[in-house]
Formats: structure tokens, sequence, C-alpha cells
């Protein structure tokens, strides 16, 4: 790790006002110091923001939950409220790293960890999104962990976290203040893909800091599902990961939400399939139908193509386990 | 980073106290010193491993305010006036900790590098109070790595000394967990 200076503001505008070109925040620091010991982060100063009032979670006027942004994953995944209303997001955190970082995690950090991609990490190796330009190793190297959908000739990397799977299916906003005030951002619009600009993973400007998350009103209580396939039980990133979410009235689905985490440099949403369920029996045909929608114009690479398929299997099944009920 | 002081670019350190393993103590830190290296390479408690030394592995697990993290992704400089508990405060005067006495009754460890982690973060787990079956522990303890494989051992220890543990969990005086299988867990403000 390099030398950084230290400072622990108690007030947003404070923390906002340190903030400088070399400046990172840190309130969990579980990927950010990971990153500095392999000199992938290098900052000068550090604002630690844990003194902040980000830490409550409170109901809505709108019916709806708002989670501060200093709430550990451990503490979210097991409030009464998130367990009783979105045990989908309750599930997808509990599926995500291990006991000791979910205590130590932050909800505003889980969505700003960077891609676990080895060339990314490894500070000998070209990454156009550590460095621009510099290349992709991973598009002819060691690709199994990585996207088949949204990637660019620049970067094939996909987004870690399982908590923002969830949150992308739950429609969850995100709250921003920085130097121009603050801002509301769908989650959809908050992590990008790469394109030409690898190295930005969302949409947050110099200097703006997550304050929270606002959950709405539908939480899918009833038939939701977050399935999580990887190559060992339990601790591992995913290979494929889907969040399924649906309203189901005699049968017929009203409303559907499928996101999919470990395939794309953002949790991969796609509309056009979700509004092709609404009306349809909730059955494994029209599941696979949504399926193969989700996944048109996927593509592979040498290690990583079996992804496909998987998704799509992963996607029927999820729906399914979500048809016959939220899992206790 | 076994030498903080060898390149601080004219960073200078900052005074810090925390509570650890019941005694206050006043410190000098560096910022960019973890909380594992100032336990390891400051107070001479190496009873706290350094295994990997990226979270992965889980064998620096201490406890912070009662509950379990990796010593190694945070900086000692975020945790003034934290209670920290160690593998080396379990024990009480002579007695060890009903996890550490489980663990050597049920010879739950080989080499024995991953034991002090394994304790500390079974310690916290029975403090959380989600884990009853052996598949829920199992899944809780993922985080502690062991490459010996000492696996069965280590599940039979804990199962044993859960219900004794239970019992001490008020230890840990600030940030306690509410415990219990009501699913409510305040997040304090």
């Amino acid at each position: 790790m390099n030398p950084f200076s230290y400072a622990r503001p108690t007030r947003i505008e404070e923390a906002i006002s340190l903030f400088g070109p070399q400046s990172r925040y840190i309130a969990g620091g579980t990927n950010l110091l990971d990153l500095m010991k392999e000199n992938v982060e290098r900052p000068e100063q550090l604002i630690d923001i844990t003194q902040l009032p980000l830490k409550s979670i409170e109901e809505t006027p709108e019916g709806g939950v708002r989670i501060g942004a200093l709430v550990s994953n451990a503490d979210l995944a097991w409030h009464a409220l998130i367990e009783r209303r979105y045990p989908l997001l309750a599930k997808a955190i509990l599926a995500g790293a291990s006991p000791q970082l979910r205590n130590m995690a932050s909800t505003g950090g889980n969505l700003l960890q960077r891609t676990r991609c080895y060339y990314f990490y490894d500070s000998t190796v070209p990454c156009n999104k550590r460095e621009r330009g510099s290349g992709c190793p991973a598009r002819d190297g060691l690709n199994r962990i990585h996207a088949i959908l949204g990637h660019s000739e620049q970067c094939i990397a996909v987004h870690p976290s399982d908590m923002c799977v969830a949150l992308a299916a739950l429609d969850a906003v995100v709250l921003v203040t920085g130097p121009q005030g603050e801002r509301r951002v769908d989650f959809r619009d908050f992590h990008r893909l790469p394109g030409d600009q690898p190295e930005r993973d969302n949409t947050l400007a110099d200097g703006e800091l997550i304050t929270a998350i606002e959950l709405p009103a539908a939480g899918y209580a009833e038939h939701s599902a977050y399935l999580k396939l990887r190559d060992r039980a339990s601790y591992a990133f995913a290979l494929v990961s889907v969040a399924a979410a649906l309203e189901i009235d005699g049968g017929i689905i009203r409303s559907a939400r499928i996101a999919l985490g470990g395939v794309a440099h953002k949790p991969w949403r796609c509309t056009e399939a979700e509004d092709a369920l609404v009306g349809e029996p909730a059955e494994q045909s029209a599941f696979e139908q949504a399926a193969q929608r989700i996944l048109q114009g996927a593509s592979g690479f040498e290690h990583n193509a079996f992804k496909i398929e998987l998704s799509q299997r992963a996607i029927v099944r999820a729906l399914t386990e979500a048809t016959e009920g939220t899992a206790a | 980073m076994t030498d903080p002081s060898a390149n601080t670019g004219g960073i200078a350190t900052c005074s810090m106290t925390i509570m650890l393993n019941g005694e206050s103590r006043a410190l000098d830190v560096y910022p960019w010193t973890t909380l594992l290296d100032l336990l390891r390479e400051q107070l001479d408690l190496t009873g706290t491993k350094k295994g990997c030394d990226h979270g992965q592995c889980g064998a620096c697990t201490v406890l912070l305010n009662g509950k379990r993290i990796n010593a190694c992704l945070t900086l000692a400089i975020m945790h003034e006036d934290a209670e920290l508990t160690t593998i080396e405060g379990l024990a009480s005067d002579e007695a060890l900790h009903p996890m550490q006495a489980a663990f050597v009754t049920h010879d739950a460890f080989q080499c024995g590098y991953c034991t002090p982690g394994q304790i500390c973060s079974a310690v916290g787990m029975v403090a959380e109070g989600r884990a009853q079956s052996a598949d829920e522990i199992r899944e809780q303890m993922s985080g502690n790595l062991c490459r010996c494989g000492a696996y069965p051992n280590i599940l039979a220890a804990i199962e044993a000394a859960m219900p004794e543990t239970r019992n001490r969990v008020g230890v840990f005086e600030s940030g306690a967990p509410s415990g219990g299988h009501d699913g409510v867990r305040e997040v304090k403000p």
C-alpha cells in the first residue's frame, strides 16, 4: 500500500468538500483496501465516511424502504423489514461473500465494488479498465468468469455483486450527493456497460457519494427467488446468478422482473422479455421463451460460452422456484 | 507490509485508543496500518494469523464490537474506541473459552494455522444466532478455510460448544447481537 493521508469527517458536506482528484471514500474497505494492496488503487487521501449519519433503515411515505449507505450487508440482510418484504434482497446478500465480509461491507460500497477479473487485479499485465488503451488479455486468455452480454472490444469484465442483481430486479433508486448537489439515479442507469470507457464502472461523477438506496413498495415477497451458480457451494463469485420476481394471479403472470449477475459489466435486465411474460401462464414454456429472449445476442469466448445455456437454464429454474413461492 | 514506517511519504502517525481484550490501549498508528498488522507487528499479539491478507481465508478473524471481521481488510485508524477481542482475549484466567476447549477435545485442527480464526469466527457466529443445523454452520463458517481439511472435526467442536458459548455471548457489551431466532435485528442509528 502506498502512503496516504486520512480524514474522518462527521458531516456529508464536509466529506464532499474534502474530496480531491486523488481521494477515495472508504467505508467497509473490504474491496478498496484489497485493491490498494495490489497497487490497483493508489489514493493519496482516504476519507473515512463511517461517522456520517447514514446508518438507518426507514420506511418511506411511498410505502418503500430507504436504506442508509453505511448499513452493513449483514445488518441489511437480517433486518426484519427486508426479510419480510424484500426476501429477494436478503437472499442475494447472503449468497455473497462471507459472514466476516458482510459484517464490514457497506450498502453503498457493495454497488462500488470492482470486477474480480484476474487481469484487472494483476497490475503487471495490461488492462483497459486499469489503464486506458493498454489492451485486454482476458479476450484471448482465461475468460471462464467473464461476460457473455454487453461486452465490448475493450473489456469483457463482469460486475461481481449479488446484492446489486436483486436491487436491479427490484427497481431500486440510488440517492447520491456531490459537489453539484443531490440526485436520484434509477438502478439501471447507475452501472454502465464498458463500451470504449471501461475504466468507468458507473455513472457517478468525481466526489459524488452514495447516501442511500430506496426500494419501491413492490417487494415481490410472495414469488421471488435468487439462484446463484458457482464453482463451489459457498463463498465464491457467481458464474451466473438470477434474481427472479413475479406477481401471479390465478396462475397468470401479472408482473415479472428478471435480473442476471455474472454475465455482464452490470446487472442485466431485459424488459422486453419481462413484458412478454405478462398475461402468460406461469409455466415452463413461457419461462423458456423468456430465457431465450434474454440471451438473444449473447456471445461467449473460449472458456465461457457454456454460460449462455447455463443462464437460460438458470432463468427457467429461478422462475419456477419463484412461482412455487418464496422459500423460507 | 511488515515495516509500516519504511516509506511514510512525510505522513505522520496518528494517536488513537482502542479497548483490546478488555484493556484500554493508547496507540500511534500510520493511516495505512491494517488492524491485522497493528496486532501482529506493533502489539506482538501473533495469535491472529496472516494467511492470504486479502479476506479470502479467514485466518485473521477477530471480534470487533462483538462482530467477526477480517482484520486484514480494515485499517486500525478507523476503529478509535472500538472494543476488540482477539484469540488471546477469549480465555478467562487459566480457563479456556468453551469453543477453545471443544476444538482441543474434538481434535479440530492439524497444523493449527487457521485455528484462531476458526475459533473467533465460531464465537461470532454463535452470537449472531443464525446457524443451528450442521448445514447452516457449514454455510456460516464458509469464510474460514482449513487447508488441512479438518472440517468434520471443526463442525463437531462448534456443535458441542454452541450451548455454552451462547450463554457467554453477553460478554460483548457493545454491539451485542439480539441473539434469538425471531429475525428481528435493529440497526443502531
